[in-house]
């Protein structure tokens, strides 16, 4: 009884009564930080992220010039909606997957792993970091479409609500992916050539690089699998009028099940990430 | 055991003689070959005690076994009165590693990294008193990336010891550092003792468990053939002496544990009492070192 009352007369500091630890939010929110001071200082990253769908707006731009796919609507409009979407995809699925095996190649995830880190914590600091360079990259790419090349914007706020759901639904989706996809890649070697491969062919399926109608049905049933299908139809129905509809497959802009096949994809992604995310390989 | 049997002492409580690791017949296999083949152990509370051992030893393994990243085929483990396959965030946070990364990048300073890390901790290490005791002030606003080798690893060590960890472990700290860098670093660890924090390292440098440690236990093939003070090392190994000299012409050599008795009968066979070229020599630290590991079947003590 003594043994368990007795103050312990241990020298090292701290050993009696330890205050508690932060919870998984707090050093999440540290991570945020962490990872946007990180991204900030690699310059090629920063480029990247940002120039790579203005570079394809204006290669877009320059090709198709003022070409209209519709009525009133130009090529730009129309691949502005892809662009965003790949973006989106960019920033979320393809930066996660590579950054996470690069890390745990380093010893950077063993070291977090011997330091109690909660994975929650660190899955926190990624979306963190995604929500924001994707919001960045975002306003970059509409600042320059709109102003540099007249697309018109959307005015109506439910047009920018739909947006704001599907950017960060597909945030969401693209990051838990991302994460989950790096339990099933070995080195990163392989995630760097692998998961940009993956992604450039999912963008080929997904219609942003064709008008979505010309696409074979059996690309489209392959992508609708997918989540980057259903972000770019998502955007679609933001950037372009009501009567574009008709031209999707189904008629319509299908909300519902773009929000669906989102949701789905965010749940599938953590409940994989949950069960096979692992701090060190082969362990 | 029978140490936590014990009636309490008169001071101190039973926690306090309960040691910092226990290790019974720990087993680590891979791929059919056990690279740890049955390890007892034991690290008292505030002592530095250093696994030695060629490169290849099991010295690694063990100690990411009894850091709970490792798993284990057998044996019992307990590493501050829990399993380390079992432990989580509050057990965690009482031990320390000192990792081979800083884990956030190459791209943050000095103070930013050690800031970083203050937010994991439940009772971290002010970052500029911890900058002061790894003597890193000066470097402070230094990024990663531009530190020395010697810097870097005492960074590292900021971070093993920023949550005020009861027992610290050191996984080979001076492998590749200068003869500088390694006194500094020695010197740093023996702050450490000093305030109370149990070490366990890993080194297969001699000179360096024969510095730091209270106690070494030697290790080789998977398996830990000597436990003791350095100065105690190879006991039986150490009471054999060499006698050597010069007999006609030909160098002569003898191993006896009773140097005395033949040189009394040298002494007496030679008319002159003169020996040519005697020599009696009892083996260092290193001799017996070498012996130690060369023999990894001999029998624990």
């Amino acid at each position: 009884m003594t043994a368990t009352t007795a103050p312990r007369t241990t020298t090292a500091p701290g050993t009696t009564a330890r205050p508690a630890l932060p919870s998984a939010a707090a050093i999440g929110r540290s991570r945020i930080g962490l990872e946007l001071r990180l991204f900030a200082r690699d310059s090629g990253q920063v480029v990247f992220s940002f120039a790579y769908p203005v570079i394809m707006l204006v290669i877009f731009g320059s090709v198709f010039g003022g070409e209209e796919v519709l009525p009133g609507v130009d090529f730009r409009q129309y691949f502005l909606a892809g662009i965003a979407a790949t973006g989106v995809m960019l920033t979320s699925f393809q930066a996660v997957g590579t950054a996470i095996t690069e890390e745990r190649e380093r010893g950077d995830l063993a070291r977090l792993q011997t330091l109690g880190t909660p994975p929650l914590a660190y899955g926190i600091g990624k979306a963190g970091q995604v929500l924001v360079t994707t919001v960045a990259q975002l306003a970059v790419l509409l600042g320059v479409a709109a102003l540099a090349y007249d697309v018109p914007l959307p005015t109506e706020p439910g047009r920018w609500l739909t947006f704001a759901w599907v950017v960060v639904l597909g945030i969401l989706a693209g990051t838990v992916m991302g994460i989950a996809v790096t339990s099933f890649i070995g080195s990163a070697r392989a995630a760097g050539t692998g998961i940009p491969a993956f992604a450039v062919v999912l963008q080929f399926l997904s219609g942003v690089f064709f008008i979505d109608s010309d696409l074979p049905a059996w690309m489209d049933q392959i992508a609708a699998v997918f989540p980057l299908k259903w972000m770019v139809q998502g955007m679609r129905s933001v950037f372009l009028p009501d009567s574009a509809a008709a031209m999707e497959a189904a008629g319509t802009w299908e909300h519902g099940r773009t929000a669906l096949v989102l949701v789905a994809w965010v749940i599938i992604g953590a409940v994989v990430c949950a069960r096979t995310f692992r701090w060190r390989r082969g362990e | 055991m029978t140490a936590t049997q014990q009636a309490p002492a008169p001071r101190g409580t039973a926690r306090d003689e309960e040691p910092a690791v226990r290790v019974r017949g720990l087993v680590k296999r891979y791929g059919g070959r056990a690279v740890v083949d049955g390890i007892d152990l034991e690290v008292r509370r505030g002592e530095v005690f250093a696994l030695l051992g060629p490169n290849g030893a099991g010295k690694t393994t063990t100690v990411e076994i009894l850091e709970g990243v490792r798993r284990r085929d057998a044996g019992e483990v307990t590493v501050l009165g829990e399993d380390p396959a079992t432990g989580g965030r509050r057990w965690r946070d009482r031990i320390g590693v000192v990792g081979q990364t800083t884990g956030a990048g190459n791209a943050l300073t000095v103070r930013e990294t050690l800031d970083h890390y203050t937010h994991y901790h439940a009772a971290p290490v002010p970052t500029g008193e911890l900058l002061a005791d790894v003597g890193l002030t000066e470097a402070a606003s230094r990024r990663v990336d531009k530190l020395s080798g010697g810097q870097r690893r005492r960074l590292e060590v900021a971070l093993g010891v920023q949550g005020r960890p009861e027992l610290l472990f050191l996984d080979e700290p001076t492998t590749g550092m200068d003869p500088v860098a390694r006194r500094q670093f020695w010197t740093l660890v023996e702050g450490l003792r000093t305030r109370g924090t149990t070490v366990l390292l890993t080194t297969h440098y001699l000179d360096e468990a024969a510095h730091l440690a209270d106690r070494v236990g030697v290790i080789t093939a998977g398996r830990l053939v000597e436990v003791g003070p350095p100065a105690d090392l190879g006991g039986d190994l150490r009471r054999e002496v060499t006698v050597r000299w010069t007999e006609g012409d030909a160098p002569r050599e003898v191993v006896t544990s009773a140097p005395g008795a033949l040189l009394r009968d040298l002494l007496a066979a030679d008319p002159f009492g003169e020996v040519p070229d005697l020599s009696v020599t009892r083996p260092g630290l290193e001799d017996v070192y070498l012996r130690l590991v060369a023999t990894p079947e001999r029998e624990t003590r």
